[in-house]
């Protein structure tokens, strides 16, 4: 009898631990949790919301008008002009900066004489504010004043006013996001580099690979092969939210050569108030990095059942 | 990788490495050395790395009066500590009770952390816009803070360095009388000290960095931070007179270059570690 009402008790006092834990749990996560409807989960699912509507910024009275900005940007050319440009963008960047990401880490790890230095210079960019060195970048890209054209003429080569040109203003703010974006992909590799087992090599060696491509091919590109993924794909990302050197230096032209979707988004929305419009352009960008992000984790888990 | 030594493949490492050095440091080289000399030798068209005749104070001069540049820095600092300081209030009590706590709606608060981590900032700027407008915030400090004072990325890290945490630890607070509180900013916080301060530096660089958001909210020179700050510059300079812009350039980004500098294990640790979050 005695036993049961210990029992009771410890029970009761359980409970009343739990009731007090959730209290407490509460008390902690619920601020966070409020903010996070409030400030982020609520305003996405608002903006697809939004889309629907022909709202503009400040209107009294908004319609339903179900996929009506969605026709309208399928039907609209500068719509299809910004999307591929930001895919013109993002398979110039991504490519480049991940291969030459690779090859310097791969080059940086061969020996270990200066690895500290070139990390840190190869890192530099990444830190630098970007809307600063894109005013930088204006003026290496000067017609006449500007270093690129400086460098070009010692070659003999007349250079053109690269950011003024429809057809090279595009590439030169790719160039100018690769040089920013390299040394993130180069740390990354490097630590790719450090988690591969010294006696792989020494394994590889005894089957016979003993050329430095051997030993690349048959232990560190298999090796390598979940950082190489993540690394396209957080690139991917990266680029396809390219904004900043748009706005500051091309405003998406010339001739919309350079109108990306942010920028598309920016101004129908900020420029023009189409909250409804820029809406839907926000649910088409949401729509890419998601799939991309989605694409990753699926790679990620199949590589993970391999190794 | 392990190669016999070769000294052919070590100069053709080095003078492959040092090529790539040269194009990363071009920049910097170049916004430096423009920003010391006076404007007749920058449009004077030639390769020449240091100035003949100084023009350094007057360029600085100029980048400090011409804008309010000391203001532009100002206004960074107190946004960005702003949003670290209330990031840190906000997510790390949450990621305490993600990872230490048992209670109904955890898987669901967690999933929905995860689902947050998923959507790029730009998403939500619409709304975030129309609300700070209906309560009169726009073209505020607080507009520039208020957006991103929950950090899902925050809360995940955190929660993720709490779980190596030993149970041990916290029972022992309990037993000593601490309250749940007490145990999150006495006994986590600085046992997750590393933790925090790699978040602190992706936040702070995102921040002091960030121009898409302070475009949208900021209209006036007062509260610019600064890259908004740099590209009012810009527009108002640009193909005048590059030597001043390019001393406000080398003082915008100043700041978190000699920081990566004198801090690089830590700089680049918390800006890969947090590398999901573009």
């Amino acid at each position: 009898m005695a036993d049961t009402t210990r029992a009771d008790t410890l029970e009761r006092s359980r409970g009343r631990l739990r009731r007090q834990q959730a209290l407490t749990a509460a008390g902690l996560a619920g601020p966070a949790t409020f903010l996070l409807f409030l400030l982020l989960l609520g305003p996405t699912t608002a903006v697809v919301a939004l889309s629907f509507t022909d709202w503009q910024f400040g209107a009294k009275s908004l319609n339903l008008i179900g996929l009506g900005n969605y026709a309208e940007m399928f039907g609209d050319r500068v719509f299809w002009r910004s999307l591929r440009n930001t895919l013109v963008y993002v398979a110039i960047t991504v490519p480049t900066s991940v291969l030459l990401g690779l090859g310097f880490a791969l080059l940086i790890e061969a020996r270990s004489s200066a690895q500290g230095f070139y990390r840190t210079v190869y890192f530099l960019p990444v830190t630098a504010t970007l809307i600063a060195m894109a005013v930088v970048w204006e003026f290496l890209f000067h017609p006449n004043i500007g270093l690129v054209n400086l460098l070009l003429g010692l070659v003999g080569i007349r250079g053109g006013h690269w950011l003024n040109n429809p057809a090279t203003a595009l590439y030169a703010l790719a160039a100018i996001g690769v040089w920013q974006s390299l040394g993130f992909n180069v740390v990354l590799f490097l630590a790719g580099l450090k988690s591969v087992p010294r006696d792989l090599y020494d394994a590889a060696a005894v089957d016979g690979a003993d050329s430095a491509w051997e030993r690349f091919r048959r232990v560190t590109w298999p090796m390598l092969g979940p950082t190489l993924m993540f690394v396209l794909v957080i690139m991917a990302i990266r680029s396809f939210q390219v904004f900043d050197t748009v706005a500051v230096l091309t405003s998406g032209g010339p001739n919309k050569s350079t109108e990306v979707l942010l920028y598309t988004m920016y101004t129908e929305g900020f420029t023009y108030f189409r909250s409804g419009y820029a809406s839907a352009i926000t649910v088409v960008f949401l729509a890419f990095v998601l799939t991309l992000t989605l694409l990753q984790a699926r790679i990620l888990d199949r590589r993970v059942h391999y190794t | 990788m392990i190669g016999r030594p070769s000294p052919w493949f070590d100069l053709v490492r080095h003078v492959t490495l040092l090529a790539g050095a040269a194009v990363m440091l071009a920049p910097f080289v170049w916004m430096t050395v423009t920003s010391f000399k006076p404007p007749h030798e920058i449009f004077a068209a030639e390769l020449t790395l240091l100035p003949r005749q100084w023009h350094a104070y007057e360029n600085y001069r100029e980048a400090f009066t011409k804008v309010p540049m000391l203001r532009y820095l100002l206004n960074g600092a107190i946004v960005t500590s702003a949003i670290f300081a209330l990031q840190v209030l906000v997510a790390v009590p949450c990621a305490y009770a993600l990872a230490k706590l048992d209670f109904r709606g955890r898987g669901l608060i967690f999933a929905m952390v995860l689902l947050g981590i998923l959507i790029p900032s730009h998403v939500p700027a619409i709304p975030l816009y129309i609300m700070l407008w209906q309560v009169k915030l726009l073209n505020t400090y607080a507009a520039l803070v208020i957006p991103f004072v929950i950090s899902v990325f925050g809360i995940f890290l955190m929660r993720q360095f709490f779980k190596t945490v030993p149970d041990e630890l916290i029972q022992a607070a309990r037993l000593d009388g601490l309250s749940e509180f007490a145990i999150v900013w006495r006994i986590m916080v600085p046992a997750a000290m590393p933790a925090v301060i790699s978040f602190g530096i992706f936040s702070v660089v995102a921040h002091w960095n960030d121009y898409f958001w302070p475009l949208l909210v900021i209209n006036s020179r007062e509260l610019a931070p600064p890259p908004l700050g740099v590209a009012y510059f810009r527009n108002e300079e640009a193909g005048h007179d590059y030597g001043p812009l390019m001393a406000g350039a080398v003082i915008i980004i100043a700041p978190l270059v000699l920081a990566f500098l004198a801090a690089q294990r830590r700089f680049i640790e918390g800006m890969t570690m947090t590398g999901l979050k573009g």
